[in-house]
């Protein structure tokens, strides 16, 4: 049943990654990522347990912080152009230096 | 009473195997942004949920089960948040949702700029 | 001062139950960065309030869980059918309305359940206003006035 599951879980980071490529918008895209990284924290953990080894579910929960802490970093590039940017979306369209 | 905890484990992954494959499907056939982010959220909440808890189930009363319990605190907790701020900055860049067919008083347009 | 030291317990509580392993020299290990967060936290002024959940009516807050649990499931199976209809039978809305919680506490919670429930997603939240994105009609329209809504109101604590 691991197997079954760790297997079930590819098949949907592949749909994701599907629609990672196809997603007109940059936050489908983001949106595919998240879900890819949620895959991948239970597929961590599933591997831990086939594998005999649960020290991959500290990975596990690493990768889940970092995950949420990606999407939300890469969300604030694209909104400001700017990872360090507070508040008010900016007006202008260049880049920052 | 191992073999009963063996199968409602496998049941539990099976389950939680079949909400994440439901949530990739609803991801790639979903028609705009807005609709998308709820099959993502099944994934999210049943499908991670009912597979930590079959692998709960397997662990027993160990350290292991307090990390796997940890894991799914921290997908309940920050998963709303992350899909929440999609959603705003979806929203704020000019996005528009795709709203149902039937038209209706209760439908609103985002007043904010 | 007081939130400091519920932080460094927190904190040191972690790493015990995260490393599971009680050598002299990982203990000391761990105090000390507990120590090291603690002052860097206290440096960014950035102690939160919630270091010390007074204001959080915990009975209820421990009764309200396995509510939205199975609220949760109700939803997910409803958005699961839905998804593998062959017609996809979604109507999607946006709906607004208005909280009645007055706590910073009581409408994060409210809004975290609401895009933790399959099929609605809080898109929008300040006080007294919330926007939610509701994957059919009947969902959107039930979501003014809940039993979420009541219930989170009385977790306040004031």
């Amino acid at each position: 049943m691991l197997a079954a599951a760790t297997l079930a879980l590819l098949v949907t980071v592949a749909l994701a990654l599907a629609r990672a490529a196809l997603g007109p918008t940059v936050f489908d895209r983001l949106q595919a990522c998240s879900t890819v990284g949620t895959c991948a924290m239970l597929v961590l953990a599933l591997l831990g347990f086939l594998g005999g080894r649960p020290e991959f579910l500290d990975i596990a929960l690493v990768y889940g912080l970092l995950n949420v802490i990606g999407v939300i970093a890469v969300l604030k590039f694209f909104l400001h152009g700017d990872t360090n940017k507070a508040g008010a979306k900016s007006t202008s369209e260049d880049t920052p230096s | 009473m191992t073999i009963f905890i063996d199968i409602l484990s496998a049941l539990f992954l099976a389950g939680g195997a079949f909400f994440c494959l439901v949530g990739g499907i609803g991801l790639v056939r979903m028609p705009d942004f807005y609709t998308r982010m709820h099959g993502a959220s099944v994934t999210e909440t049943l499908g991670a949920g009912f597979m930590l808890i079959g692998l709960i189930l397997q662990a027993g009363l160990t350290l292991v089960a307090v990390k796997l319990a940890m894991i799914g605190l921290l997908i309940l907790f920050a998963s709303p948040t992350a899909t929440h701020a999609l959603a705003k900055a979806a929203l704020r860049s000019g996005l528009k949702p795709q709203l149902g067919k039937q038209p209706s008083d209760d439908e609103v347009t985002p007043s904010k700029p | 001062m007081v939130r400091s030291l519920t932080t460094l317990i927190g904190l040191f509580l972690f790493w015990l139950l995260l490393s599971g392993m009680f050598v002299p020299f990982l203990l000391a290990a761990g105090l000390g960065s507990a120590i090291a967060v603690v002052m860097f936290t206290r440096r960014l002024d950035i102690i939160a309030a919630e270091a010390t959940p007074t204001y959080l009516n915990w009975f209820k807050f421990v009764a309200y869980c396995p509510w939205l649990i199975k609220e949760i499931m109700v939803a997910a199976w409803d958005v699961t059918k839905r998804i593998l209809h062959p017609k996809m039978p979604i109507s999607p809305t946006m709906v607004e309305f208005s909280p009645s919680q007055t706590t910073d506490t009581g409408l994060v919670i409210h809004a975290n359940s609401i895009t933790l429930t399959p099929g609605t997603i809080s898109v929008e939240v300040e006080r007294g206003r919330f926007l939610v994105h509701a994957l059919s009609r009947e969902g959107g329209a039930s979501l003014a006035g809940s039993e979420m809504d009541s219930r989170c109101t009385s977790l306040e604590r004031h």
